[in-house]
């Protein structure tokens, strides 16, 4: 019987200052109206100048692992696009700040498809007995990358981090497909959402597959929350109903490789359900993984 | 305007977009119809998949009324089921 990965903790880092749509566009030729119609998105968080990624990284991991219980971890995995510095890498600060000095530290840079391969890395790390136990932060501070006078996306970010603690078991499998196509340079919002809507359903789908499940047999599906829109689209496509789909895009904006864990716990799952996570975003990149929501000690 | 493109292209604006049919008509601006851009993206996907034909971003952009919508789609060759 092959290793499989077990969700333990979840926990999340929200920066407390929120702002919303119309603090947002000050300056900028766009308003709440057309940022909530096109995006469904009414306030997000930022953080303040002096937070970095790896700040943000280390409150989660924490919280996730009180969610699991305490105890220790053997790698740290930080899904971020935007990393306290190029080198050493945030994962190696956000492991010795949570007191895991010797713990291998990965960062993984997919965008907001972060989470998702970071699922996949940490189920190989696992299933390898590379490690026995570890957490998957998913961090993002993506507001000071955005142009104050780019309306196209100064208001779509958010900032935020989410994080699980994962270990090795037998427990439900999880599974997970994941491709990557590197071919576009610009943020094409048309282009974006076709592809989007496209490949988060066959990406699901896949994944869905090899877990020998329907995707209309998932409870619930907790996607990359860059646009509600196109979360509608999907679900719509799936003819599965949009309640399926949290939504946390509203308050939170898009917050990248943060925004699948932030949801999970905006609306946890109940133990048991069948949960699909799937994402998309820049590179493109895409992927999707299936899990059965376990019962979490505490959080 | 009337053509079998024409009717599908009618009955993916009611079904898909919940647009009410009394006011289709091939002068009616995707304005008037209440659909965005981002919903004229949608339509061009729906489009693609029942016509086969595919409608690039830049002229999605363009299309201001269906009957603009309908001749590109016809230009482009497309055709519905039964027909051909």
């Amino acid at each position: 019987m092959s290793i499989t990965s077990v969700l333990e903790g979840l926990g999340t880092a929200l920066p407390p200052r929120r702002l919303t749509n119309e603090e947002m566009a000050r300056g900028l030729d766009t308003d709440d109206e057309w940022i909530r119609t096109r995006t469904g998105i009414t306030a997000r968080h930022v953080a303040e100048d002096d937070v970095a990624t790896g700040d943000l990284a280390v409150d989660a991991g924490a919280a996730a692992l009180k969610s699991a219980g305490g105890g220790t971890v053997d790698a740290v995995v930080v899904a971020t696009t935007t990393p306290d510095q190029l080198c050493p890498n945030t994962a190696s600060g956000v492991a010795e700040r949570l007191g895991f000095t010797g713990a291998a530290a990965i960062d993984l840079n997919v965008a907001c498809t972060g989470f998702v391969y970071g699922l996949a890395t940490a189920a190989g790390l696992l299933a390898t007995a590379t490690s026995e136990r570890l957490l998957l932060i998913g961090a993002e501070t993506m507001v000071r990358f955005t142009n104050p006078y780019d309306r196209t996306t100064r208001v779509l970010f958010g900032d935020g981090a989410g994080a699980v603690a994962l270990r090795a078991g037998r427990g439900p499998p999880s599974h997970s497909d994941y491709t990557y196509e590197d071919s576009f340079l610009r943020m094409e919002g048309r282009e974006v959402y076709r592809h989007a809507v496209h490949r988060m359903i066959a990406s699901l789908t896949a994944a869905c597959e090899r877990s020998g499940l329907a995707v209309t047999d998932l409870d619930r599906v907790v996607a990359h929350q860059a646009n509600a829109r196109i979360l509608e689209a999907v679900a719509g496509r799936l003819g599965m109903p949009v309640s399926k789909f949290p939504m946390t895009v509203a308050e939170h904006g898009n917050t990248s490789a943060a925004s699948i864990p932030l949801a999970l716990a905006a609306e946890p799952p109940t133990p048991g359900e069948r949960v699909g996570l799937v994402a998309f975003g820049g590179g493109f990149a895409w992927g999707a993984a299936t899990l059965v929501w376990p019962q979490l000690s505490q959080g | 305007m009337s053509s079998s493109v024409y009717d599908r292209v009618t009955s993916i604006l009611v079904d898909n977009f919940g647009v009410d049919s009394a006011a289709v008509s091939p002068e009616a601006t995707f304005e008037d119809l209440d659909l965005d851009s981002l919903d004229l993206v949608e339509f061009a996907l729906a489009a693609e998949e029942e016509l086969g034909v595919r409608i690039e971003d830049e002229e999605a952009e363009g299309l201001e009324t269906l009957g603009a919508a309908v001749k590109l789609l016809e230009d482009k060759g497309a055709t519905v089921g039964g027909e051909g």
